[in-house]
């Protein structure tokens, strides 16, 4: 049977470890270069394998650095000192949406503002727990266009902590932000939508 | 390398008889066998499944099953099509043919090959487990997100996703494995003189699939391993509240999911020229021409998977290059067209079964690819997405594509590996029955699609009735006929005509050198290529 033939030639070749090329077999080359083609396709599989999770940091930093997919950053902007751009205006709306598994309602007080590039507004957004229980959320903001992502600036926001409301609370809660001058000409109207999710526990 | 073959040492040992040769075999063309039937069954499995889906969509609203249940068998549908339908077939060919077109006495690794056949059967039980364990009140069925697995969905849903996910690991190692072992037979086994440039176009479009394969597989098992662990262990891969992403699910799936699409095609185009070859009786026009194009495909299959979701969000640059890129696999492709075409150009041609399902193929699969153009086109897209125009978009090109090609193989090969011939009549009313049946089963979806009849719904609005019930009636069609295929595939094995050692008039190659069918050990004296 093939099966115990392979059997045997694998013992073979165990017992003389370093053959001379001349004492094997041309089935014997054969299986050594096998071996060797088989070890560094499992390489390549192996590091097929890492690229997946290495695409996850790297998916995160992509889309952080060019706004992709409108990922903004989740920190504290530095309030600016660069001057207004009265010459232009840009309209910035909000949308709020709450997840399943939350039971808040969620909404801002103004859904859109007109802003000039650098100036520096206050958009209220309220937050009201309709459960009988304390329930923490966390908002996830995301921004479109996403080329425009970068350009939102915010100094304060509810969404860079886990929010807590008691039962039956209700919330106001401030986001403080700016129109970075740089924001690409073309670009007229952002929306900032904001989604509540359940918040994970510590730990989780 | 010397002329000396494997064939003299191994003689002919005793065999063990009954289900221990098949448990144990690690003959080539033995595990061919089995892949090759495992191939069958679950074709007949996986279209049972869309017949149940069928029958629903036969007038609107909810008549035989709750939407649950509809959502369960479109993933399942689908997963045992591509995994263990339309996949097994391609590497039950390659398991049989490849040896014999290159000269070899075996695969390279003849244990690796017997293992990565049997870690198929308990993958598909995995599959469908989830269906029975429902019956008896354990767990909530099989999976219910579409073969995609997108999240939030799939981690939310219940047991069946470990299911699916266990069930794609061990296909994933199997399909890795059967890839090693056809990269390593062909790099190193082929007979003296046939360089690579000599190798047949199936061998060519196998060695591409395999790597495509070892490159995206583990991906594939990357991100559900992630899945897995978000469901199970608290990571936060694809939860936006933890600061993860579903979207990034898309990449990662669709990174493995569009060279997949090529993965079922790749050894379709290869051993569809080599049936045109045969009937039309003068050699395949362009044969670097087409090597050159499978190695360009398979190097753009890898760079354009987002086009799978253009209406997720992406900004305007990301879409126009997913957009051209995609388009640009068009250009290969239509270099392909162009050399099967011209290979049947004033070549004396005869339409025994296999020419017939290779010429019906390079229609269908035309259609398949022109209508994928268009979905290519982020304007137009942004309409037809999820609509039924992609469903039946991409049943031209993996049902004709894909399992059609897959038949004209079969029919092409199978008096070789039986040495017995098919009864030709039974094929031709198969062929005619499936090419038309196929038609009426998708036109009619393309209609339904451009006019905004969403996919993976169990439901429509009423003005998609007419359309629905022809597609459902011609889809019983289509399923009914594939028993002729089954029973001329039995009959065939079990005798017949006696095969020639050539079959076919005007075949060429090492495989139709050798009798039919070929002795155990197939090459006594191993074959040199001028």
């Amino acid at each position: 049977m093939v099966c115990t033939v392979y059997v045997h030639r694998m013992a073979s070749l165990d017992q003389n470890k370093e053959p001379k090329d001349k004492e094997l077999t041309s089935k014997q080359q054969i299986d050594l270069k096998n071996k060797r083609l088989v070890k560094k396709l499992l390489w390549m599989v192996l590091g097929s394998l890492l690229f997946a999770f290495a695409l996850v940091p790297l998916y995160d930093v992509l889309c952080t650095l060019t706004g992709l997919n409108g990922k903004t950053s989740n920190t504290a902007a530095v309030l600016s000192k660069a001057k207004v751009d009265n010459t232009r205006w840009v309209n910035v709306q909000f949308i709020t949406s709450v997840m399943p598994g939350l039971g808040w309602n969620f909404y801002p007080k103004q859904s859109v503002v007109r802003v000039h590039p650098g100036q520096i507004e206050t958009v209220i957004f309220v937050a009201k727990n309709t459960t009988n229980e304390v329930v923490v959320g966390r908002a996830v903001p995301s921004i479109t266009p996403g080329i425009a992502a970068a350009n939102l600036k915010k100094i304060e926001c509810f969404c860079f902590v886990n929010q807590s409301l008691k039962a039956g609370e209700e919330k106001e809660m401030p986001l403080r932000f700016f129109v970075s001058p740089e924001l690409p000409k073309d670009v007229s109207d952002m929306t900032l939508s904001y989604s509540f999710f359940p918040a994970v526990k510590e730990g989780d | 390398m010397s002329t000396t073959t494997v064939a003299d040492h191994e003689e002919h040992h005793a065999q063990p008889s009954g289900i221990m040769r098949w448990l144990t075999t690690t003959n080539h063309k033995d595990i061919g066998t089995m892949y090759l039937t495992f191939s069958l069954i679950m074709f007949f499995v996986g279209g049972l499944m869309v017949l149940g889906i069928r029958a629903e969509l036969f007038k609107p609203g909810l008549q035989l099953m709750n939407p649950d249940f509809y959502n369960q068998l479109i993933g399942v549908h689908a997963l045992i099509m591509i995994f263990a339908a339309l996949m097994p077939a391609a590497t039950g060919f390659a398991n049989w043919m490849i040896p014999l077109q290159i000269g070899a006495p075996d695969m390279a690794l003849p244990r690796l090959n017997n293992w990565g056949f049997w870690l198929l059967p308990p993958s598909a039980i995995l599959l469908t487990l989830p269906f029975t364990l429902a019956l008896f009140g354990i767990g909530d069925g099989a999976i219910a997100t579409g073969w995609t697995f997108y999240p939030p969905l799939s981690v939310q849903g219940g047991i069946g996703v470990d299911f699916a996910i266990f069930a794609v690991h061990l296909l994933g190692i199997s399909s890795v494995m059967g890839s090693i072992n056809i990269i390593v037979t062909l790099f190193n086994m082929r007979a003296p003189g046939m360089t690579l440039m000599k190798m047949p176009m199936f061998a060519w479009g196998w060695l591409i699939t395999a790597f495509l394969l070892v490159a995206t597989i583990p991906v594939l098992a990357g991100a559900v391993t992630m899945l897995l662990t978000d469901r199970h262990f608290g990571t936060h891969f694809f939860d936006a509240a933890g600061g993860g992403d579903p979207i990034m699910f898309q990449h990662l799936f669709w990174f493995f999911g569009h060279p997949e699409v090529y993965i079922l095609l790749l050894p379709v185009w290869g051993f569809i020229p080599q049936i045109l070859e045969t009937f039309s009786r003068k050699p395949m026009y362009g044969y670097k021409a087409q090597v050159y194009s499978l190695w360009a495909i398979g190097a753009l299959a890898v760079v354009v998977w987002a086009h799978h979701f253009f209406t997720a969000g992406m900004p305007v640059p990301a879409l126009l290059y997913f957009m051209y890129s995609t388009m640009a696999i068009s250009l290969p492709l239509a270099v392909l067209f162009f050399c099967w075409i011209k290979t049947m150009w004033k070549g004396s041609m005869s339409f025994e079964t296999p020419m017939l399902f290779a010429v019906g193929w390079i229609i269908l699969f035309g259609i398949g690819g022109l209508t994928g153009l268009v979905l290519a086109d982020v304007a137009a897209d942004a309409q037809y997405h999820n609509s039924y125009f992609v469903v039946a978009h991409f049943h031209y090109t993996l049902f004709a594509g894909g399992i059609m090609g897959i038949m004209a193989g079969t029919y092409y090969w199978l008096p070789k590996m039986t040495g017995h011939m098919y009864n030709e009549k039974l094929g031709k009313l198969h062929f005619w029955l499936t090419a038309i049946s196929f038609n009426l089963t998708f036109i009619p979806q393309f209609f339904v699609g451009l006019a905004g009849m969403p996919r993976r719904i169990p439901d429509y609005a009423l003005q998609f009735a007419e359309f629905n019930m022809i597609s459902s009636i011609a889809a019983f069609i289509l399923g009914f006929s594939q028993l002729l295929f089954a029973y001329n595939i039995i009959m065939c094995a079990k005798g017949g005509k006696k095969a020639t050692d050539q079959v076919w008039e005007g075949a060429k190659g090492l495989e139709w050198t050798l009798p039919s069918p070929p002795p155990y050990h197939s090459f006594t004296e191993q074959p040199t290529v001028k």
